[in-house]
């Protein structure tokens, strides 16, 4: 039998917007893996591709929304989640899902990551975490570490971070997971878990930024990162994610924290509408 | 009741309502928004009615969310709109900015109060007519329209939603604390379907599709999300494809066609309202509540001989420059009563050319004009 198939081509490859390669991320850099571990787990979810939407804010995460073929929105900064809102609620059918990073979710966008878990909406939410802003040249932000170098904390961040899983399942996110782009099976399997669960899911994705935080941070090379992952991170699923904190030198605590049920603001939405409907009548 | 759910008959409501009203019957079934005086009745009226018709109010976090969750429902395939004043109305200013460039149908209700900052919130104004054109970065062209009564206000809130669908543009209805507070006869008939605009959808097939191909009128049809299309939009430069593009070749072919696209129509989408200026050595070019109390001091001016006559703005955005222009060959002067220090009288002193002497008469805001301010102006010019 002969095959047309290239042993260059992979599974990823009909999900990415191959005229739009080469990719702008710096070598060692995290997103492209994690985009990786997204398109494998909306292969094995078996989930109809024309139905989801990917919505990304401003950064080097945000250009995920470019690079996948899937129908996808590259917004302004910080303001992917309520336009991802907006666009579920206008079609229940659509699986809405959110690429972005810790800039553009945390800090910019804080108030609506809040609000967004607070009421259930229907989503997926992959939140990139790089430590820094990488668009801009490296710059500290919500999730610097203590005492980390940035291109604008040049004597070491004062600011103490934000513990983002804490931060979402307290703000009512029903699913919450941790993974560094290194435990590639897990936030693949994890990722395909959030698409298929209903309500406001997040999973906070450690990748490294060597070109910037990295560098400014004596882990210059993505392999660095990559070693630092393996040497301190523990698996801990169930873990409270009040003790799943990031610090200098405690463990990269991963896994799935949060995992519950609670009606969707879709679901809440209808309720209106039959409440109001009854009325009437 | 309409078949749609929407309301028909005759009422007495204020401003801020049959604006809801309009809504619903012009198809919109998404609302976000944010309580602020005195734009809060119609999100409160939204509230209570669009469940009935089946939509959906979200009351958001923010003006910034509400302003990014209507233009996500629009690319659902939704009709969807916001209304805000001042401080919700600069919130909104970057993403309005985002609809401009991802050419996203949606229209942003502004019932203005008087600022600066957070200034007079119960108190009318019109100081953010510049706003409305020019309040989001960059160079783009822009819809505004400005209702003079709570009927209007109905109507031009239909008429916001079919120029936004027509045009592929956010439409804005500039009112203002007077009309929104004022409580008028309503009349609010079965808006027939033909009378609705929807979008220009994509006929072609999915593979190949050009999210921004734009048709020998320079607007795009618009897929929606979920049907198989795949495309990408972005709030950057772009071409056809929806890629980005960093180029200054990328940046004119696209900006030049967002601006031409409402250029060019703009001789089907502006209104206006004449009386009495064929033989007018006078007019007093007004908007809104301004030009309510304005016809007033124009009768009284014509009571006392003076040949002027009134040129009411519906449309202020794109501006009705063209009329302007034909009118300076024919009168002494344009009066031009604003509740603002001098914003829609630039455009027409600049419209005017030198040909008619321009006069404004300013409000700072609060209340509206004493028409006596008005008749005095135009005695003043008619000399």
């Amino acid at each position: 039998m002969t095959s047309s198939t290239k042993v260059e081509e992979y599974i990823t490859d009909s999900l990415l917007r191959q005229d739009r390669m080469p990719h702008i991320w710096c070598p060692g850099c995290g997103i492209g893996p994690a985009v990786g571990c997204f398109i494998r787990a909306i292969e094995s979810s078996g989930l109809d591709q024309d139905k989801i939407a990917l919505i990304s804010g401003i950064g080097c995460t945000g250009r995920v929304a470019g690079y996948v073929k899937l129908d996808s929105f590259h917004t302004t900064h910080g303001r992917a989640l309520p336009f991802a809102m907006g666009l579920g609620l206008g079609n229940p059918e659509l699986n809405v899902v959110v690429f972005s990073g810790d800039g553009d979710l945390i800090a910019i966008g804080g108030n609506h990551l809040i609000h967004t878990a607070r009421r259930n909406v229907d989503m997926t939410v992959i939140c990139l975490n790089n430590f820094n802003y990488g668009m801009t040249g490296g710059q500290m932000g919500p999730t610097t570490p203590l005492n980390a170098r940035s291109n604008t904390s040049p004597y070491g961040n004062i600011e103490y971070p934000f513990n983002v899983p804490y931060l979402v399942a307290a703000s009512g996110a029903t699913y919450v997971a941790r993974w560094t782009m290194l435990h590639a099976r897990q936030l693949e399997w994890s990722i395909a878990e959030a698409l298929t669960k209903p309500g406001f899911s997040f999973i906070e994705v450690l990748g490294p930024c060597p070109t910037l935080y990295g560098r400014m941070n004596k882990m210059a090379r993505g392999m660095d990162s990559l070693n630092y992952y393996k040497e301190n991170s523990v698996v801990r699923n169930g873990a409270d994610p009040k003790d799943v904190d990031l610090t200098s030198d405690g463990p990269i605590v991963v896994g799935k924290f949060v995992d519950i049920e609670r009606p969707t603001f879709w679901e809440q939405c209808q309720l209106v509408i039959d409440r109001a409907q009854a009325k009437k009548d | 009741m309409s078949e749609n759910g929407a309301l028909c008959g005759t009422y007495f409501l204020n401003g801020d309502e049959p604006c809801a009203e309009g809504a619903m019957s012009a198809g919109c079934r998404f609302f976000a928004g944010y309580p602020i005086t005195p734009a809060t009745e119609v999100a409160e009226r939204m509230s209570e009615r669009l469940p009935h018709v089946g939509g959906i109010y979200v009351q958001m976090e923010d003006e910034i969310a509400s302003m990014n969750a209507i233009l996500g429902a629009s690319w659902a395939g939704m009709k969807s709109m916001t209304s805000t004043s001042g401080p919700g109305f600069s919130l909104m200013m970057e993403n309005l900015g985002l609809g401009v460039m991802l050419e996203t149908p949606c229209v942003v209700v502004n019932i203005q109060r008087a600022g600066p900052s957070t200034g007079l919130p119960t108190l009318t104004a019109q100081g953010d007519m510049m706003q409305a054109r020019w309040g989001s970065h960059g160079s783009y062209e822009i819809i505004a329209l400005v209702p003079s009564s709570p009927q209007e206000i109905f109507d031009l809130t239909i008429e916001a939603f079919n120029l936004s669908e027509r045009y592929r543009v956010p439409v804005l209805v500039m009112s203002d604390e007077a009309v929104g507070h004022m409580s008028e006869k309503v009349v609010i008939p079965e808006i027939a379907p033909e009378n609705l605009v929807t979008r220009p959808r994509p006929n072609d097939g999915r593979e190949g599709y050009l999210p921004f191909k734009a048709n020998d009128d320079l607007i795009p049809p618009m897929a929606i999300a979920g049907e198989g299309y795949r495309f990408h939009v972005t709030g950057l430069t772009h071409d056809e494809r929806g890629y980005p593009v960093m180029t200054a070749e990328a940046q004119d072919k696209l900006v030049r066609r967002l601006v031409d696209k409402i250029r060019v129509h703009r001789n089907d989408i502006i209104k206006y309202e004449e009386i009495g200026v064929e033989d007018a050595e006078v007019i007093v070019c007004a908007y809104g509540i301004s030009a309510r109390i304005a016809r007033l001091a124009v009768q009284q001016a014509r009571e006392e001989s003076v040949r002027v006559g009134l040129l009411r703005l519906i449309t202020v955005w794109p501006f009705a420059e063209d009329r302007i222009r034909e009118l300076a060959q024919q009168v002494k002067a344009f009066v031009v009563p604003e509740i603002n220090y001098g914003q829609i009288v630039l455009e027409v002193e600049r419209c005017a050319a030198g040909k008619a002497r321009t006069l404004l008469v300013e409000h700072m805001g609060g209340s509206v004009h004493n028409p006596q301010t008005i008749l005095d102006a135009i005695k003043k010019v008619a000399k």
